[in-house]
């Protein structure tokens, strides 16, 4: 076994990474729904539906962090073309927004990883669009499992990440 | 065992260091709770443009003093690891970053803008060539100014072998008092954040060669597809 390299923070000058168009995970992909009828050529087509997820990344003072990255990854749906990762930089609110296809009802959630300045590793956490008896869920009291679950129905959800503190988001240990 | 494999002790820094001031705020209160990765198995095999000369921009060479940096990338159960997204952003020569929120009384280089993307061979080894950094000063406490270095962002075979580092230079004296580095509670894991001078990888009458290796996260076990995600590459 070797040691893994060390984490380091991304700092506050990562931007040349942070093309919008990698905030919208359907870019290129078209819903079955939408196939053929998509202006443009379409390389793949995805079964269900197109959501967003928006919301702010706050400090410990509650105080918006415009310089975040956040990253998510999403394993399912399966379908040619799809990625299931996208990138959004927070902005002058914290604020930050995805589009992408709704993951499948038997893993209905992101993996989430918010990286900044001030963060020496990266928070890794989840979001919740269901509670389906998942068992990271089951294994927390309420107050905190409500951290992971997004607000909203069927295609506008709403997540906020409280980086420390009151209303702390549960981040993971992998 | 289906999870990753647990960090050497003292390889990695906590959230909270004290003598880092933006994690004052920023590193959580409550320690993370300990999830049997599921989704985390799988992760994006990503296919973007690659960019691994940083050493000219806009038709104009980059001052400074031209590097080459190659190295390999292997997981921590010494597996090359292929197809690896390597992101990189730095400072110019003169310590100022093409970035519109870096104040720092430098000037801008025309000639260099400071982002790459470089993938990884077969055997996990990449290269990029570009100009050595400079250093820079930064507020975190009176006269405080940061090594050399140039930022490095991973993606491996899966997501939580996800990684954003930073490669130092041998000889640098202010790797001694910079709080970021020294985040990192074992000298052997620091150590191994500082490339290393490479003459073999100089090329005479050129640039000067460095190298650097990154080990990243690996699982235990490894099935050929899990339910929830993708084939394994």
């Amino acid at each position: 076994m070797t040691a893994v390299t060390a984490s380091q923070t991304i700092g506050p000058f990562w931007h040349s990474l942070a093309d919008p168009a990698l905030a919208d995970l359907t870019r290129g992909v078209a819903p079955d729904d939408l196939a053929g009828g998509v202006p443009g050529s379409v390389p793949g087509s995805v079964p269900g539906s197109v959501i967003e997820l928006s919301g702010q990344v706050l400090d410990g003072a509650g105080a918006p962090v415009s310089d975040a990255c956040v990253e998510i990854w999403q394993a399912t749906p399966v379908a040619a073309g799809f990625v299931g990762w996208g990138r959004c930089a927070t902005d002058g609110s914290g604020g930050f927004a995805f589009r992408t296809f709704a993951p499948d009802t038997a893993a209905p959630y992101l993996a989430v990883a918010i990286l900044a300045r001030g963060l020496v590793k990266p928070l890794w956490t989840r979001v919740y669009f269901a509670d389906t008896g998942d068992a990271l869920l089951a294994a927390l009291p309420p107050a905190r499992r409500q951290t992971l679950c997004a607000q909203g129905e069927q295609s506008r959800w709403r997540w906020d990440v409280r980086m420390q503190g009151d209303g702390e988001t549960v981040f993971l240990e992998l | 065992m289906t999870g990753y494999r647990p960090f050497a002790p003292g390889s990695q820094p906590p959230y909270a260091v004290p003598s880092y001031g933006s994690t004052a705020l920023r590193a959580p209160h409550q320690p993370p709770v300990t999830v049997a990765p599921t989704i985390e198995r799988a992760g994006p095999q990503l296919q973007l443009p690659a960019h691994a000369d940083l050493s000219r921009a806009h038709g104009r060479e980059a001052l400074g003093e031209r590097i080459i940096v190659a190295g390999r990338v292997t997981d921590d159960g010494d597996r090359p690891v292929a197809g690896a997204m390597i992101e990189l952003w730095q400072a110019n020569a003169a310590g100022r970053y093409h970035h519109e929120r870096d104040t720092h009384d430098a000037p801008l280089d025309p000639g260099f803008h400071g982002a790459g993307r470089v993938f990884t061979d077969d055997d996990g080894r990449y290269r990029f060539v570009t100009i050595k950094p400079g250093a820079y000063p930064w507020r975190n406490h009176a006269n405080a100014w940061r090594p050399n270095h140039i930022h490095f962002s991973l993606f491996g075979a899966s997501w939580g072998a996800r990684l954003v580092t930073q490669m130092y230079f041998p000889g640098d004296p202010l790797l001694a008092i910079d709080p970021i580095f020294h985040a990192v509670p074992d000298a052997a894991a620091r150590a191994r954040l500082i490339a290393a001078f490479d003459l073999a990888l100089t090329q005479p009458e050129w640039a000067l060669g460095y190298r650097f290796d990154i080990v990243l996260r690996g699982l235990h076990a490894t099935p050929l597809a899990t339910p929830l995600g993708r084939p394994q590459p």
